[in-house]
Parts: structure tokens; C-alpha cells; sequence
């Protein structure tokens, strides 16, 4: 008992005596997400090019839910007035942020280095608040990839599917020969993004966009939209049992292994891929999501910057906005992360071919129409109906007996109720 | 029990005027501190949190009321009728359990067991753990590939099946399980140590009488640990509201959201989809059950001890 | 009590052995998986199953989990994080059982108007969703510029601990007799005379509780550290977190335990070796409500 008193006596004392962080000149504190394999090694590469220009990076992750636990963080850090210098804030929710008058222009940047000229205007729109610039996008995601295992392919003596009714015909045969056909997590973004992916196939870029950008109630309330819950159940029943809570990379992990033979992910998954040192189009396959061919669902990373007060400070999270659009940075962090660079100046070819097929696609859809930003992924509307839809989506695939009729219903009267 | 006032009779002639006031105002100096700190960070932030229920505030807090709008809302939502329902069930089944489990063990080692002392601290040990750790084991025990299922598969059961983790009708109760593995040993501790209080010449001539030793422990010794009983309920309550931790390490309010409390949805609400207002009145309608359940109990339980 | 049954070998005995023998095992069971678990090899979690003993063992998951693993950027495991739990959790657990014992012996002593009313709002507190205090509390921790501090983190634990501790020591005081508190105050002695010379002494199996309890409840906090605490001093439940959620390709299910035994292992050690102080204190009052 008294050494533990002792102990305790000593450590209160210890904890006295430690030095208060000095404060460094240029610091930037960024608070993102980006802790799994590919995504961690990519925001390593922004902190040491940080370092090379002299500043020091004080590094905030905070891991969990897709963000949720670090918008949390996110939120109180704001209130008590404390906010970092950059945050990983994604689309709609980068104007809210700016309503509130929390983030700082970033204009002097963005003219100096054109970026106007750099970014394609469809995304910029969203980095810009009354006409400023108050975030600077990282990369480009498409969500709408099928990502293959090859060799389980091969085994079963099947082609990759392009359109749902061939998927179905492959799942059917490779669930006949003991292979779990479709790769999947059960987390309610997940389910949201194979959902984002089959919406698009079956209503086309048209309607998704009507649906969920501009919430038509003749779209989303409508014969079609129960024909997209009841092609989604039909997907999702090539699931395993146990895919409940399971986190996506595991997923894509069980991919790599062979146990699984597709999965429906954004290009993030090609993150794990490589970290286990599997070569595009040999050792692994990436094709447009089934009847999605040609269509492009984007999701934009982005980092929104707070106002600061230190002017090291300043100094510094304007040199991270700038580092993050120089195209040494965006080919080093997006060769990590699957995704492609923002800018459409970039030399391709120091990039696999799934990613030069993803700037193709991007480039082409911009023009003919087949670009829609993503809901699941926060591009296309509010984080309130967003959440709205996640929860019907993911109430009706976890549900014993999935009712497609009811599901529209309840998409209908859920968006109705969050606009 | 007796009242002992700041200033029992006897010690009205005290030396001094200025001493004497001293004296009186002490207690209240003492806890004025406390005092201040409960009255902001518990009362001060309950108002503010049921002024903004009433408000439309969506990212973050603002001033523009809209009457009963946000819990009209709440109650035509099917997910807070989840959570809701979840909360009772956790929190009865979580509660009845525990102590059920904890008066049996509690009896069952107050038999002179030898190695007591061990014994205890395994029944203990549990709530040494977070919940985020009980919750990430649990998770991993239940799951059907990696857990239980495959350990009895590999044991030769092959059609053994336990997929409640997985299953949305019966993921909640993966929950109760994990939550009671975790605080029935405490309810076991307090009820070894009111045990060990009770007087036993009272048992003793029960036994003369010829009293069984179940009909004793029944009628005699249970009824006399009604404190036990109170505290216990007093800080199972506490843990089944503080669950979120558990729930969002085990299944994050899946499969779909089976596994919603109201916690989790306040939390989801307020901070993740931007809908302040909706969360505050959730946030109401949780500590209004909670007051409207505990207070009564909390009143009755303390009001008896006074006629002591 | 246990006095009065006399032990044997009655089949009743047995039974009793067997029940509070099968418990133990249910009790052991996830700590007995978390520690097999964390000295395999990820290849040997596949392949095995959960009870299996590792087919060789490695403290390669330990090392990893406290020096090298990753959350975030940083690869440099758990280790500081650790000591930061420490920084908080000390200061934290002190102030709040000190003003615990000061609050319970003016509740049960020195009762004043409106003191019954008081305690009853204490009590309330207990119950009070954490959830519903974030934000309201990080714009009061800004204003006093204590924001992402440690000491605000201190605050916050003192302020959603103190109810229960007051709890403790009111219920353990109500148990003294006022009769000691009055002869004293015949004597003269005065308020802080007789908390310290009277009722101080005989208060160690309370303060042990209150201890080992507050311990147990600011170190495995997870919300309020992860809220409150800033990037470089943030407590090992949020590193944790970050760890656990934090995977490439294979999951490391080994580290991922390792890390757990070490966030774990100083409640851990403080229920084995002060369990018998927990038990001792709770018999001596502080159930008596």
C-alpha cells in the first residue's frame, strides 16, 4: 500500500515538472483521418515534405467511423475557439464551416499559383465560399471501381461483369464453386456506397443527380428508385454472413487473400493493394462498378483552413495549401492513396493503369455529362440528408425481410423530412 | 438518523462573534466549489441543451426557435423508436442480470470458500477494463469466423451457430452480454461486503427456529441489504447510460442500426450530421426518462433512511 | 456470518464450487483470449483458433504495440501515450477525492438548509449522458483559456467524478456516530480540526475506494480525452482507438490485444494488488447508504 501511495506521489510530482510544449514557428497542426495502411503513408509524405520547408507538423489523427469521431473533435475544437490550422473537411460541409466565419481565405495562395487554372471548375465550385478559396482539394476518389481477384476468376472460369445482370450470373457461379462473390463491410457508409454505385447503373447520371443533388421527388419517389433497393438487395445477397461492422480494408484484404472475389470501393482500396505489393492488371483488376462504364462518381479530399492568429502560423498553413497542389506532392500522395491528382496538367504516366483509366473516365464524363459527385461520400448534398439516407440504407440491407416498396416509401419521407 | 445542525445547542457560547460566524459559514464554503462546478457543468449545460431543442440549430448552436418542431421529428423517426426501445431493453436486462448474478455469487462465496481472495479479484477484474477494450474482445469472441463459432466448429460441433453479433433482431443482446461480464462482478463485491455486515446473531437464532438456510437468506438476509440493492441499481444506471462506449467499439449501432442507444443517437445527430436542434431534444427526452424513473426511486430510498 | 455454516463435503459444497468455478472461468476467458491472442503471430490468428495456444510464442505484437505501431503518421506506438493517462489521471483522481471527502463529511456533519437538496442534485449528476456536455463545455474551457490543455482535461474529470465520490464519503460518514463530532465540538475544536483529527484517520477504506474508482473510471475514459486533449497529449484510450481502427491490409489483431493489456494493465494492477482495500472498504460503510 505505501509503495503504491509512493508511486502515485511520485508520478503527481513527475508530472509537475514536465515542460510545457514549447510552441515551435510554423506550425501546422492537421487534423485528419488518414490512418489506415495507404492513407497513413500518404499524409507521412505531406508531413515530411512540411518539414523540408521548415515548419513542423503537429499531427492530429484521429481514426474511426469515416471521420465521424474526428468531425467530433472537429466541432468542440471550434467552439472553445481553438480550431487547427487545417482540418479534412469534405464538400457541402466546407461551406458550412465557412457560414460560420471559422475559415480563412486563401485567395493570395490560389492566385499566385493559378489554381483556378489547375482545378476543373466542378470542384473548385465546392472549395470556394463567396468566390473565395477556403480549401484546397487533396485528390480525386472515384467510388463507382470493382475491384477483381484475378486468379479466383480465372479458378471459376469467369469474366469480369459490366453490367448487374452479368454480375449476377459471375456471383451465381462463383458462390456454386465456395467463393464469397462480393467483399463487403457491413458500416453503414459501405452499404451506402455499393447502394451510390447500383443507384447509378439503374437511374443513370441524370437522375442521380435529380435524386441527389437536387432530391426530385419524381426520382427519388418512384417505380425506378424501388427498382434500385431491389437490384441493391440482389448485390448485397452475395455477401457473407458476417460482414457486420467489418472495416472496408479487411474487406479488400479478403480480396488479396482469395476468399473473397469482388468488391465495390472507392479507388482508396487500391491504397491496400499496394501496400501488399500487388501490381494493377496482373495481380489484382479495377473495372468500372457493374452498368457503370463510362460514369464517373467523384469524391474530392479535401483540407478546409481555419483562421489563425500567429503569423508563423499563417505563414505556414499557406505553404501546406501550396505544397498540397504542387504536382510532386500530388503524384507522391495520390500514387499512396489510389486516388488520381486534381489537377488535369499532370504527366500520368508515373501512375498505374487503374489510374490512368481513372483520369481518362474523369476527363471524359466531365465533358459528356457522366460525372455526379458522390451522396455517400458527402459530395452530392448535406450531411443531414446524407445521414438520412445512410439510415434507410442501412435499416433495409441489415433488415431479416427487405421490402423495396417500403424502402422508397421511407427514402421519400426521410429526405422530405431533412430538406 | 439523527440531524446534527451547523450549530448544535451546546455550542452557542463560543468565544467569539466573528469566530463563531466562521464556524457557520465554513460547511458552505467548503462546498460552494462543488457547488459551482455541478451547478454549471451539469444544470447550467442541461438548460442550455433544452433552450436548444426548441431552436432549429443544425451545425452549430443558434437562437432560432421553432417551438416543439425538433421533437415532433424525433417522434416520427423509426430510428429513435430503435433506440429507445434498445435502452430498455439494455438497461432492464442489463440491470436484472447483474444483480441477480451478483447476489448469487456474492452468496455462493460468502460460504467460506477457500481462495476467496482469488476468486473475488476474477469476478472483479472486469471492470478494471474500458469498455472500448471489453467491447473489441467481445467483438472478437462473437464474431462467427474468427470466435466462438469457429472454436466449436474446430472442437468438432460443426453445427454449432451463434451469429447474434451479426444478426440485427439479436445484436443488442451481445451487448447486455459483454455489459454484464463487465459489472456483475462490482454488483457481486458490494453485495460480498453487505453480506459480511449482517449481523449474525440475528441468522443464528433464525437457525434455532429452525429456519432453512434459503428461507434465512430469502426472507431475513435480502431484505436487509436493501442499501445494497440501491447502491448497486445507482451505479448500474450510471454504466448502462455511460454504454456508448461499449456500443460503439462492439458494433458502432450496427448491424443497420439494431444497435442504437439514445446516446448514439444524440452523438450521430449533434456532431455528425449537423442537426444540433434534433440531438438536443433527444438529448431532453433521455435525461427526462432517466429523471422520471430515478428521481422517484432515489426520493423513496432516501426518505426511508431518515425514519432509520 | 459465515460463521454459522460449518463447512464439509456435502454435495451442496460442491455445487457451490462448481457454480463459482464455472463463473471464474466465464470471467477469465476474454482476458485468457486477449493474452494468448497477443503473443501469436498474425499468420497463427488465422489459421488457429481462439483458445489455441500459439504455436510459437513472439512478443513481437507487445514490442510493436508499445514502440512502433502506428496511429496516424506516427509510428511510435503507444508508449507516450501512456504517460500522458498518467499526467491527467493523477492530478484528477486526487482533486476529486479530496473534495469528495470535504463535500461528504459537510453532508453528513455539518447539514445546513438546502444540503439534503444538494446531495439529491449530486446524485442526479451521476446520471448526466457525457454526450450532452461536449460542446457547452469546450466553449466554457475556451473562454478560461484552458482549451486542449491538460489541466482543462483535469477540470472536466473533476467536475463528472466528484458526484461520485461525495457519494462515497457522505454514505461513509453517515455511519460514524454524530455523537464523536459533537463531544468534539465541546471541546472546541472546529470544522477543519475535526475532519482532520477525527474523521481523517479513520477514513482510509473510503479513500482507497474513491481511489481505485476514480483511477478505474478517468483512465479508461475515452470521450472526454479524445474531445478535450490535444494531438501530443492526448490518453492511451484514444491511441488505442486510433490503433485498433488503424490497419494495412491484415489486420494485426496481436498488436491490437498487446495495445489493449497495455492500456488495461494499470486498472489491472490496481484491482489485483488494492482489490482486498476495494472489498475492505466498501464492507466498512460506504454500502451502508
Amino acid at each position: 500500500m505505501n509503495t503504491f501511495k509512493r508511486h502515485l506521489t511520485a508520478l503527481a510530482v513527475s508530472a509537475a515538472l514536465m515542460p510545457a510544449a514549447a510552441l515551435q514557428a510554423g506550425e501546422v497542426e492537421v487534423l485528419h483521418w488518414w490512418t489506415a495502411g495507404g492513407e497513413a503513408r500518404a499524409a507521412a509524405a505531406l508531413k515530411e515534405m512540411m518539414e523540408e520547408q521548415g515548419h513542423s507538423w503537429k499531427d492530429f489523427a484521429v481514426a474511426g467511423g469515416g471521420g465521424e469521431a474526428a468531425m467530433t473533435v472537429l466541432k468542440t475544437r471550434a467552439v472553445s475557439g481553438n480550431p487547427p490550422a487545417a482540418a479534412q473537411i469534405k464538400g457541402l460541409d466546407i461551406r458550412e464551416w465557412a457560414e460560420l466565419g471559422f475559415l480563412t481565405s486563401l485567395d493570395s495562395v490560389a492566385d499566385a499559383e493559378n489554381w483556378d487554372q489547375l482545378i476543373p471548375p466542378r470542384i473548385s465550385d465546392v472549395m470556394k465560399y463567396e468566390g473565395e478559396y477556403v480549401a484546397v482539394p487533396v485528390n480525386v476518389h472515384r467510388v463507382n471501381w470493382l475491384w477483381v481477384n484475378p486468379e479466383v476468376m480465372d479458378d471459376v472460369g469467369v469474366e469480369v461483369p459490366t453490367t448487374l445482370d452479368e454480375f449476377f450470373e459471375v456471383a451465381d457461379k462463383l458462390q456454386a464453386e465456395g467463393y464469397i462473390p462480393l467483399a463487403h463491410g457491413g458500416q453503414p457508409w459501405q452499404d451506402a456506397t455499393v447502394f451510390d454505385a447500383v443507384a447509378l447503373a439503374q437511374l443513370g447520371p441524370d437522375d442521380y443527380r435529380k435524386a441527389f443533388v437536387d432530391h426530385d421527388m419524381n426520382v427519388i419517389n418512384s417505380d425506378r428508385m424501388e427498382e434500385v433497393f431491389t437490384q441493391f438487395a440482389k448485390v448485397m445477397s452475395y455477401v457473407d454472413d458476417d460482414a457486420a461492422g467489418r472495416d472496408w480494408n479487411t474487406a479488400t484484404g479478403m480480396v488479396i487473400r482469395g476468399e473473397a472475389a469482388m468488391q465495390i470501393m472507392g479507388d482508396w482500396a487500391k491504397g491496400e493493394f499496394s501496400a501488399a505489393e500487388l501490381t494493377p492488371g496482373e495481380d489484382y483488376l479495377c473495372a468500372p462498378a457493374p452498368g457503370t462504364t463510362g460514369q464517373f462518381t467523384f469524391n474530392v479530399d479535401s483540407f478546409a483552413m481555419f483562421s489563425l492568429t500567429e503569423d508563423e502560423d499563417i505563414q505556414a498553413q499557406k505553404d501546406l495549401a501550396r505544397t498540397i497542389l504542387e504536382p510532386e506532392f500530388q503524384t507522391l500522395f495520390n500514387q499512396n492513396k489510389g486516388s488520381i491528382p486534381v489537377r488535369t496538367d499532370m504527366d500520368m504516366s508515373a501512375f498505374d493503369a487503374c489510374a490512368q483509366a481513372s483520369m481518362e473516365t474523369f476527363k471524359a464524363s466531365a465533358e459528356d455529362g457522366g460525372l455526379v459527385p458522390s451522396f455517400s461520400h458527402g459530395l452530392a448534398t448535406t450531411s443531414y440528408i446524407q445521414g438520412q439516407i445512410f439510415d434507410v440504407v442501412t435499416n433495409f440491407v441489415n433488415s431479416n425481410n427487405p421490402d423495396p416498396a417500403k424502402a422508397t416509401d421511407q427514402l421519400a419521407a426521410a429526405i422530405q423530412s431533412a430538406m | 438518523m439523527e440531524h446534527t445542525q451547523s450549530r448544535p445547542a451546546g455550542v452557542a457560547k463560543a468565544p467569539s462573534g466573528l469566530m463563531d460566524g466562521l464556524q457557520r459559514w465554513l460547511p458552505k464554503l467548503v462546498v460552494a466549489p462543488t457547488f459551482i462546478l455541478i451547478g454549471i457543468g451539469i444544470y447550467g449545460y442541461m438548460l442550455w441543451t433544452g433552450v436548444l431543442s426548441f431552436t432549429n440549430s443544425s451545425f452549430l448552436p443558434s437562437y432560432d426557435f421553432v417551438g416543439l418542431a425538433q421533437y415532433a421529428k424525433l417522434m416520427e423517426s423509426e430510428r429513435w423508436l430503435v433506440a429507445s426501445r434498445n435502452l430498455a431493453i439494455f438497461g432492464g436486462l442489463f440491470i436484472g442480470i447483474c444483480l441477480l448474478i451478483g447476489v448469487v455469487l456474492a452468496i455462493f462465496l460468502d460460504q467460506r470458500i477457500r481462495q476467496e481472495g482469488a476468486i473475488r479479484t476474477i469476478y472483479l477484474y472486469p471492470m478494471a477494463l474500458s469498455m472500448i477494450v471489453t467491447g473489441t474482445v467481445w467483438r472478437w469472441i462473437l464474431n462467427p469466423r474468427l470466435g466462438l463459432e469457429k472454436l466449436m466448429h474446430d472442437w468438432g460441433w460443426s453445427s454449432f451457430s451463434f451469429d447474434w453479433l451479426v444478426n440485427s433482431d439479436f445484436a443488442i443482446y451481445t451487448i447486455v452480454m459483454a455489459a454484464v461480464w463487465q459489472a456483475s462482478g462490482f454488483v457481486m463485491a458490494l453485495f460480498l461486503a453487505g453480506l459480511r455486515g449482517v449481523d449474525s446473531s440475528i441468522i443464528r437464532a433464525a437457525r434455532v427456529d429452525g429456519a432453512s438456510l434459503p428461507v434465512i437468506y430469502w426472507k431475513i438476509i435480502l431484505p436487509s441489504l436493501r442499501p445494497v440493492f440501491f447502491s448497486s441499481v445507482m451505479v448500474l444506471a450510471h454504466i448502462a447510460i455511460k454504454s456508448f462506449d461499449l456500443v460503439m467499439a462492439m458494433t458502432a449501432g450496427g448491424p443497420g442500426y439494431s444497435t442504437d442507444l439514445p446516446a448514439v443517437f444524440m452523438y450521430a445527430h449533434t456532431f455528425t450530421r449537423g442537426q444540433m436542434g434534433l440531438g438536443s431534444a433527444s438529448a431532453m427526452l433521455m435525461l427526462g426518462a432517466i429523471l422520471a424513473l430515478l428521481v422517484p426511486y432515489l426520493y423513496s430510498e432516501l426518505r426511508e433512511k431518515r425514519h432509520d | 456470518m459465515t460463521d454459522v455454516i460449518r463447512t464439509g463435503f456435502r454435495p451442496s459444497r460442491i455445487a457451490i464450487y462448481g457454480v463459482l468455478l464455472l463463473a471464474c472461468l466465464v470471467y477469465l476467458i476474454p482476458l485468457i483470449v486477449m493474452l494468448i491472442t497477443s503473443f501469436k503471430t498474425p499468420m497463427d490468428i488465422r489459421t488457429g483458433n481462439l483458445l489455441a495456444l500459439p504455436t510459437d510464442w513472439t512478443v513481437v505484437g507487445w514490442t510493436k504495440a508499445w514502440s512502433e505501431a502506428c496511429t496516424g503518421v506516427q509510428c511510435n506506438g503507444v508508449s507516450g501515450y501512456f504517460w500522458n493517462s498518467f499526467k491527467m489521471t493523477v492530478p484528477a483522481v486526487l482533486i476529486s477525492t479530496l473534495l469528495g471527502a470535504f463535500n461528504g463529511y459537510v453532508l453528513s456533519k455539518w447539514k445546513f438548509k438546502g444540503s439534503d437538496l444538494m446531495f439529491g442534485m449530486l446524485l442526479f449528476g451521476c446520471f448526466v449522458p457525457f454526450q450532452v456536455v461536449l460542446l457547452p463545455m469546450a466553449a466554457t474551457l475556451g473562454k478560461l483559456g484552458l482549451a486542449n490543455t491538460t489541466a482543462g482535461l483535469v477540470l472536466v474529470h473533476v467536475i463528472y467524478g466528484v458526484a461520485f465520490t461525495t457519494l462515497f464519503f457522505r454514505n461513509y460518514y453517515v455511519a460514524i456516530p454524530d455523537a464523536l463530532v459533537k463531544a468534539a465540538r465541546l471541546d472546541g475544536a472546529g470544522f477543519f480540526t475535526i475532519f482532520f483529527r477525527i474523521l481523517l484517520p479513520m477514513s482510509t477504506p473510503i479513500f482507497m475506494v474513491s481511489l481505485i474508482w476514480q483511477f478505474t473510471q478517468i483512465w479508461n475514459d475515452f470521450l472526454f480525452g479524445v474531445v478535450f486533449a490535444s494531438g501530443d497529449s492526448q490518453p492511451i484510450t484514444v491511441a488505442l482507438n486510433n490503433l485498433v481502427n488503424t490497419s494495412t491490409g491484415v489486420k494485426e489483431y496481436n498488436v491490437d490485444m498487446a495495445a489493449a493489456m497495455i492500456a488495461a494493465l494499470p486498472t489491472l494492477v490496481v484491482y489485483i494488488v488494492a482489490g482486498k482495500y476495494f472489498i475492505r472498504g466498501l464492507t466498512a460503510g460506504s454500502v451502508k447508504g
